[in-house]
């Protein structure tokens, strides 16, 4: 194939709590409007890779779509398996055998913590027993450790969790929309030390589809071109430190981050755009946990460890700041959804680059649109998925 | 003192925590795999805080099998030097007074306190006079 894989139809079911409506329900209502932004026919894709984590196996949607005998893979591959279908999906194209596609994501989480059992993970039934099969554990450690080693203040994580909800207010798909003062982030009971209530994603619901084309098809459709430059997935380094570890590896040298599934995901993906870090307009990164946002802007390369503290302070991350972060509010303010939840950091960055955004759109220097978006996922076992766009 | 797993404490006094080394490798983790590639070691009584957080909920059951009672407890990882970093409780210490890198002692501690023949988990105290 030559040419780029292009972004020519999104979609987007709004994220939270939609009673009556399953999963299901909800990737379809996204496809529909992927396929009417894009302006095809359900008859015209090729080809569907759908994730999802608990809402039941996507292919079933075909029922409500039509029954075109459609290729459709299923993709499972935790936090990452939204970007693992683009990524997918883009392969597809890529080969040269498709020139339409969609990568669909949806899911329907029980109220709560996420409920996992030992053997899912391979563990001892006793680490469960002991009260250790708890993922906010991991995330809480894994900042304590940060912030022990690059003094990050517990103020800077409130920030986080501050800029989330204020960005929110003007996406409509996001879940939380209304913004909660920093002293009421800080001041909210702690769920795990160091994090409050208001520093956690909650599990939700909500779908996302994309549909994909070859550059030539993107422009027989007469769309403006978003192009995929880079859609990577990557798993995990040894000696890293990941959720539900019962031990880590020792380290000759322990004063730097573990290496992380992201750290080779984000590298691989500024190799394959043939660009860096420096020169992103707008990033949406896992912020599962209001540190995660923090870690990961060291992680995909846009800062360095400990730089974050001023960052903040200094607003760089904010809409109107040099590299604007999670402008839809992120997983702090949209929930996760897990199999939806890394389709939805492209929906949004397509938005951006279309200059769609409204309230929360961002400006690249001259005033006009952003030219570049970064997407990043993480999640258990150590797995990472990054895209770069560019228009 | 009944472990709340076979294989994870040595039967000495005071018992140690068991891990698993690589044959091939040396690598050491916890707990000791039980394919037959790994050989069983103690692993030191004393080791440092590597990083830690503080549990407010109760966990959701199953899996969790502690008391309907719950209080918070903190949720430690301890660096055993030059062998592995183990996750356990942390006992006997205000949660305003745990740090990263303070000394700490393996001290096994009863899932449910109430109750006497209740299983014991692996936990860490911190090392008293310890320079934390």
């Amino acid at each position: 194939m030559s040419g780029d894989v292009c972004i020519v139809g999104i979609g987007i079911h709004r994220f939270g709590r939609t009673d009556g409506l399953s999963g299901v329900d909800q990737g379809v209502y996204a496809v529909r409007e992927a396929l009417a932004d894009a302006g095809v026919e359900w008859p015209q894709v090729q080809f569907a890779y759908g994730s999802s984590d608990a809402a039941g196996n996507p292919d079933t949607m075909v029922d409500r779509l039509g029954l075109t005998g459609v290729q459709f893979i299923n993709v499972r591959n935790g936090c990452a398996a939204g970007g693992s279908a683009l990524f997918s999906a883009q392969m597809a194209i890529k080969s040269g055998e498709f020139d339409l596609g969609l990568a669909v994501g949806f899911d329907k989480h029980p109220r709560g913590a996420f409920n996992a059992l030992p053997s899912e993970y391979n563990l001892p039934d006793w680490y469960g027993e002991v009260g250790q099969m708890v993922t906010t554990q991991f995330f809480a450690a894994k900042i304590m450790r940060y912030m022990s080693l690059f003094g990050i203040s517990q103020k800077t994580l409130g920030m986080v969790a501050e800029k989330a909800f204020r960005n929110a207010v003007h996406a409509p798909h996001a879940w939380r929309r209304q913004p909660v003062s920093l002293e009421e982030i800080l001041e909210a009971p702690l769920v795990s030390d160091p994090y409050t209530k208001y520093m956690f994603c909650s599990p939700a619901e909500g779908g996302v589809a994309l549909i994909l084309a070859s550059e030539k098809k993107a422009r027989e459709l007469g769309k403006p071109l978003i192009r995929l430059k880079a859609a990577t997935m990557r798993t995990r380094p040894p000696a890293s430190f990941e959720v539900f570890a019962p031990s880590i590896d020792v380290v000759a040298d322990d004063s730097r981050p573990r290496g992380t599934a992201s750290r080779i995901a984000s590298a691989d993906a500024y190799r394959l755009a043939g660009i860096g870090p420096g020169d992103i307009d707008v990033a949406q990164l896992q912020d599962t946990e209001a540190g995660a946002e923090l870690m990961h802007m060291a992680e995909n390369g846009f800062c360095a460890d400990g730089e974050q503290e001023q960052w903040l302070a200094e607003g760089r991350t904010e809409i109107g700041g040099a590299l604007p972060v999670n402008t839809d509010g992120g997983c702090l303010a949209c929930g996760e959804p897990i199999g939806a939840s890394g389709l939805r950091q492209v929906y949004e960055n397509v938005v951006q680059l279309r200059g769609d955004g409204g309230g929360r759109q961002v400006a690249a220097k001259d005033g006009s649109a952003p030219k570049t978006a970064y997407s990043h996922v993480y999640g258990a076992p150590g797995v990472s998925a990054v895209t770069i766009l560019e228009r | 003192m009944k472990a709340i797993a076979e294989g994870l404490f040595t039967d000495e006094t005071p018992a140690r925590l068991i891990g698993g080394k690589d044959r091939e490798t040396g690598r050491i983790v916890f707990p000791c795999p039980t394919a037959p590639t790994y050989e069983p070691v103690p692993l030191a009584s004393e080791g440092t805080l590597w990083s830690y957080t503080v549990q407010r909920f109760r966990p959701k059951s199953p899996p969790y099998a502690g008391p309907e009672a719950f209080a918070p407890w903190v949720v430690a990882y301890v660096e055993l030097p030059g062998q592995v970093i183990v996750e356990a409780r942390l006992n006997d210490v205000a949660f305003e007074d745990v740090k990263v890198g303070m000394p700490v002692r393996f001290a096994p501690s009863p899932l449910n306190p109430d109750l006497s023949d209740s299983p014991y988990i692996p936990a860490y105290v911190p090392v008293a006079g310890g320079a934390a």
